[in-house]
């Protein structure tokens, strides 16, 4: 028998993600692949490139934004139901799945932090989008932009590699195992 | 015997500051009173100023023949400072002074030809940028010299130059108004 068709919930149940998780997941990872897509383009611009100044004020401003997004995400994860794993799930599943989300939060968080130390190394803050500033708090340590750079960087690529086997994952439950792991983060059980 | 080797001493003791006094004065320079700065055109619209922080190095002075004087310095390219962490980062990199590959910059004095006044004049060195050597010529002046208040002498000089990036092989291309680095040399050393 089919469930008739309602309006999704806001809020996670132990059968599935409501429409809050959904919404920050899918915000948060086209936010995560775009930032790393104009991140890395916009190092190798040219100097008199049209994109040359707002390209790295864009990717701070929406770096920001996803540090705030994901500070939003983890608290409703941690003050909501987080839905069951599916009975199919096995152990290593559970297991893997479990290490590589705690993975991809707490590699996300790093790397927003150590790009936001780049642009703060000599205690300039940082406009978001021009409407306001978040200021700095460390900064002038000795290396400080060089060392937090090379942090940024490969703890970006980092995410995506966590990125990918998390979106590979997702797929083979959608397509090999025929259950039901994607479509509930896609809103429909 | 003992009165006799007093007299000995006394003798070297008062001939040592003479054999140097014949020799090049050597002065460390004190780099918290010494500036290595640059400045070059944003644009055509307006000048950037920055600095290398850390250096080190050592000014010979001939007193009788002041042609004869002699600098060599090394700088840490790292230490680039433009007030401004992210261009700084940017400077560091392959594009400007790829400072992993070339973490030191040096120059070292080969000529000095003196004004008549005896006290500007310039001076020619090899600098070493970018693990490029080339002959650059410096305009130098002596700014003062002088005891200091803490049982010190010190001698103070200025100097300028203008490099062209592409000859030291930098990357990046700022533009027609940016191609020119003027250097701006500010130096102080202490007498050993």
């Amino acid at each position: 028998m089919r469930e008739v068709a309602k309006v999704l919930a806001w809020k996670n149940d132990a059968g599935g993600w409501g429409r809050a998780s959904i919404l920050l997941h899918w915000l948060s990872a086209l936010l995560v692949i775009g930032l790393f897509v104009v991140g890395n383009w916009m190092t190798g611009l040219a100097y008199t490139d049209q994109w040359y100044v707002t390209a790295p004020f864009l990717h701070k401003s929406f770096g920001l934004t996803l540090f705030l997004i994901m500070l939003v995400r983890v608290l409703w994860r941690i003050g909501s139901v987080t839905p069951n794993p599916l009975p199919s799930h096995s152990r290593f599943e559970r297991t893997a799945a479990r290490l590589a989300h705690v993975g991809l939060y707490v590699l996300l968080f790093a790397t927003m932090i150590s790009g936001y130390l780049i642009s703060t190394a000599d205690g300039r803050a940082i406009s978001v989008f021009g409407l306001f500033e978040v200021p700095a708090t460390i900064s002038g340590l000795p290396g400080q932009e060089d060392i937090a750079g090379d942090f940024h960087y490969y703890l970006a690529v980092a995410v995506m590699v966590l990125a990918a086997l998390h979106a590979l994952a997702a797929l083979k439950h959608h397509f090999v195992d025929r259950d039901s792991t994607l479509r509930r983060m896609l809103g429909c059980r | 015997m003992k009165a006799r080797f007093f007299c000995i001493m006394a003798a070297v003791a008062m001939a040592v500051p003479g054999l140097a006094m014949a020799e090049a004065e050597s002065y460390e320079i004190d780099t918290s009173h010494s500036f290595i700065q640059f400045r070059i055109q944003h644009l055509g619209y307006s000048w950037l100023y920055g600095a290398f922080n850390t250096f080190d190095g050592m000014f010979q002075l001939d007193r009788d023949n002041p042609e004869n004087s002699s600098i060599e310095v090394k700088i840490d390219t790292a230490s680039v400072d433009s007030n401004h962490a992210e261009r700084d980062k940017h400077l560091r990199d392959d594009d400007f002074l790829e400072v992993e590959v070339y973490p030191e910059a040096s120059f070292t004095s080969t000529s000095l030809l003196l004004n008549e006044d005896g006290r500007s004049g310039v001076m020619t060195g090899d600098l070493t940028l970018r693990g490029v050597t080339k002959s650059i010529e410096i305009d130098v002046s002596m700014v003062g010299e002088g005891d200091d208040p803490w049982g010190g002498y010190r001698a103070g000089f200025e100097g300028s130059t203008v490099l062209t990036l592409k000859d030291f092989n930098v990357k990046q291309d700022l533009g027609p108004a940016s191609a020119q680095v003027e250097m701006i040399l500010s130096i102080e050393g202490i007498r050993q």
